[in-house]
């Protein structure tokens, strides 16, 4: 059996210098998703940006296999002044990958390619947002609130652009709350993991020690 | 029993508390009878009586230097121990640092006018304090302008790290650039050419007044910084909940 | 990181990237002074290497705060911390980029300016040597001082406050270098020192500020 993608191993992370989730284990294997879900607040970004690397976590263990993440969130990186085509070749280079064109064609931006990405609009910003995750060629997808501004034969597309990174040995760990009807992912709720308010022993900020 | 329990900062507040009265008391004594003992000396017979300004600015300087030393000490423990109490000590001190370099700035002009004829020259070591003064000066702007203690405590210790690089190196180069006419040290080690005895013993005396007063004065802001901070958790703790 | 360095290249010479401000600002700078000290080159000339210096290093520090700002900004940065460049990799591509885009114009136009200045012919060879030796400096810690100052919302002037204290050893060799070839004396030693500060903060600097970076993207 191949080890597991990502295992978390009894993590805590931390927002403003405070525990906001803590005990938190779980493994992803390739072909698989897992969303998460929890009232706002509750640290589901702070947990995605921990797993992407980020920032540090303050207790636990993330193992991984180096160099497998791609991450997206509310800003894309999009440079205005460059085309559709250029901004997302731009990644396909620093990641080492290819097959821009294929990524276009999958976030239906071709008739787009040419034009200076300032002149989208909002969602097919986020389209191109989302192309940018296939060109990094990096097995596991780190989303937060990928479905923002998308129309819903976008989100149809991205849903389909997901099933098809999982049917290819890839995985995703999301954070939304529109129902994408991939039945195949994972639900995990963040509220049983709400971190207690105490002094733990190793403080995770000012506000933990000094409290 | 280590050292690194008085980083706790409940431990902290309970010693430094039965510390700072006897620190104030120690501090405000030696400062006064350096300076007056420093004040009744015979006058110099070059440079008259002027030279009674140095029982003010030799140990600001002094201090002014070893603040920052202290400062670079701190941040280094908290980069590499990560006890906050030791960031907290060296935001509290930045400013008692940059007020004692404008201290010793500030009566040198007053030495320098009688006896150079002006108020400012671009001599290596008073360009070197005007230097140490910017640096003083960025870090404690950076410091408060960045919200969230746990960045700002980092970023400023990087900060610290970096400038005392820098301040040491515009030491050297600022020497390159002018030759200057401060005189020398004024406590040498070196035999030969040390001050007379009476002038060196107030001298002694208010450099530990100034040494005491720092170390009051850091007590006294960085209770205060616990204090500031223990409310912020609170707060934050309330907010979350 | 090719990739990385061609796409700022890019982006600076686009619309709104700014290339060529910096050399429009150091033009002004020197056509100002004159009207400050007066117009004879006796009175010029002695000062020159002083404002030829110190208008580089004001130009270099108008455009410090787009290094890392506009990334941060768009969310390229944390894509960028997530890529297969370390860090202080994006650090030394971005400052390189910074160098390019702004200094190498600089270091062109000198001479021009100089001659503006009443710079003696005899030490523009020097000029150009001792913009093109220490300017690297500026933009590795100009990089350091944009890295520190990214989050932060009303960052310009405090980057300002912190970069230029770090520019004052760079600033003194610089200008000695010119104005003792301009006095017909030895520059080498000058030059020399100048070379020393720039490849120890090009070789260290950008620990320090991929470090303020990671800071700041928590």
């Amino acid at each position: 059996m191949t080890p597991a993608l990502l295992a978390v191993h009894d993590l805590a992370v931390a927002r403003g210098g405070l525990r906001a989730v803590e005990g938190l284990s779980f493994t992803l294997d390739r072909g698989q998703a897992l969303i998460l879900r929890g009232p706002n607040g509750i640290g589901k970004t702070t947990l995605l940006r921990t797993i992407a690397g980020l920032q540090p976590p303050v207790a636990g263990r993330i193992d991984m296999p180096e160099d497998c993440v791609a991450y997206a969130a509310h800003a894309d990186g999009i440079k205005t002044t460059l085309t559709v085509a250029e901004n997302l070749g731009f990644w396909a280079q620093v990641f080492g990958g290819g097959g821009v064109d294929d990524a276009l064609a999958a976030m239906d931006l071709r008739a787009l390619a040419d034009r200076a990405a300032g002149t989208l609009s909002a969602g097919q910003k986020r389209r191109l947002g989302l192309a940018r995750l296939l060109v990094t060629g990096r097995p596991l997808w780190i989303l937060d609130e990928p479905t923002v501004s998308l129309d819903q034969a976008s989100v149809a597309l991205f849903a389909a652009a997901i099933r098809a990174h999982l049917a290819s040995g890839g995985a995703a760990v999301m954070a939304t709350h529109i129902d994408l009807s991939l039945s195949e992912a994972r639900h995990l709720d963040l509220t049983r993991f709400r971190a207690v308010p105490g002094k733990p022993s190793i403080p995770a900020g000012f506000n933990e020690a000094f409290a | 029993m280590s050292i690194w329990e008085y980083a706790n900062p409940v431990k902290f507040m309970r010693v430094s508390g039965a510390m700072l009265p006897w620190t104030v008391a120690a501090a405000v004594l030696c400062c006064v009878a350096g300076v007056v003992w420093g004040f009744l000396t015979p006058l110099d017979y070059k440079q008259g009586a002027t030279v009674k300004i140095l029982f003010l600015h030799v140990p600001a300087a002094m201090m002014a230097i070893n603040i920052w030393v202290m400062m670079l000490v701190a941040s280094l423990i908290w980069l590499i121990r990560r006890h906050h109490v030791s960031a907290l000590a060296a935001k509290a001190a930045a400013p008692v640092g940059a007020v004692m370099t404008l201290i010793a700035l500030a009566t040198g002009a007053i030495w320098g006018q009688p006896m150079w004829g002006s108020w400012w020259e671009w001599d290596p070591r008073l360009t070197s304090f005007l230097i140490l003064f910017l640096f003083y000066v960025g870090y404690i702007a950076l410091w408060s302008a960045v919200e969230d203690p746990d960045s700002a405590a980092d970023l400023t210790g990087v900060l610290c790290l970096v400038g005392s690089v820098f301040a040491l190196l515009s030491r050297y180069a600022v020497l390159f650039w002018n030759q200057g006419l401060h005189q020398g040290a004024s406590l040498s080690v070196a035999p030969g050419e040390r001050m007379s005895a009476i002038y060196r013993y107030p001298l002694y005396l208010s450099m530990l007044g100034f040494f005491l007063l720092f170390l009051a004065l850091l007590l006294i802001r960085t209770r205060t910084e616990i204090r500031k901070r223990r409310l912020a958790a609170l707060i934050a703790r309330e907010m979350r909940t | 990181m090719i990739a990385l360095l061609k796409r700022d290249l890019v982006l600076a010479t686009r619309a709104g990237g700014g290339f060529g401000l910096a050399v429009a600002f150091f033009l002004i700078l020197c056509s100002l002074v004159p009207f400050g000290v007066g117009p004879q080159s006796a009175t010029l000339r002695p000062v020159a290497p002083g404002i030829l210096w110190v208008g580089a290093l004001l130009s270099c520090l108008l455009s410090l705060d787009r290094i890392f700002a506009l990334d941060h900004e768009d969310g390229s940065l944390d894509l960028l911390a997530t890529a297969p460049i370390p860090l202080e990799g994006v650090v030394a591509i971005k400052a390189l980029a910074h160098w390019l885009t702004t200094a190498v114009p600089l270091i062109i136009a000198a001479p021009l300016f100089g001659v503006l200045l009443q710079l003696p012919a005899a030490a523009m060879p020097m000029l150009v040597a001792s913009l093109a030796i220490g300017t690297p400096a500026l933009s590795v810690l100009g990089a350091f001082g944009a890295a520190v100052t990214v989050g932060l919302r009303r960052g310009g002037l405090l980057l300002s406050l912190l970069v230029l204290p770090l520019y004052i050893p760079t600033l003194i060799f610089g200008t000695e270098a010119i104005r003792r070839s301009a006095e017909g004396g030895q520059a080498g030693v000058a030059l020399m020192l100048l070379a020393g500060i720039s490849a120890a903060v090009l070789a260290l600097v950008p620990f320090a500020a991929a470090a303020a970076l990671r800071i700041n993207l928590r």
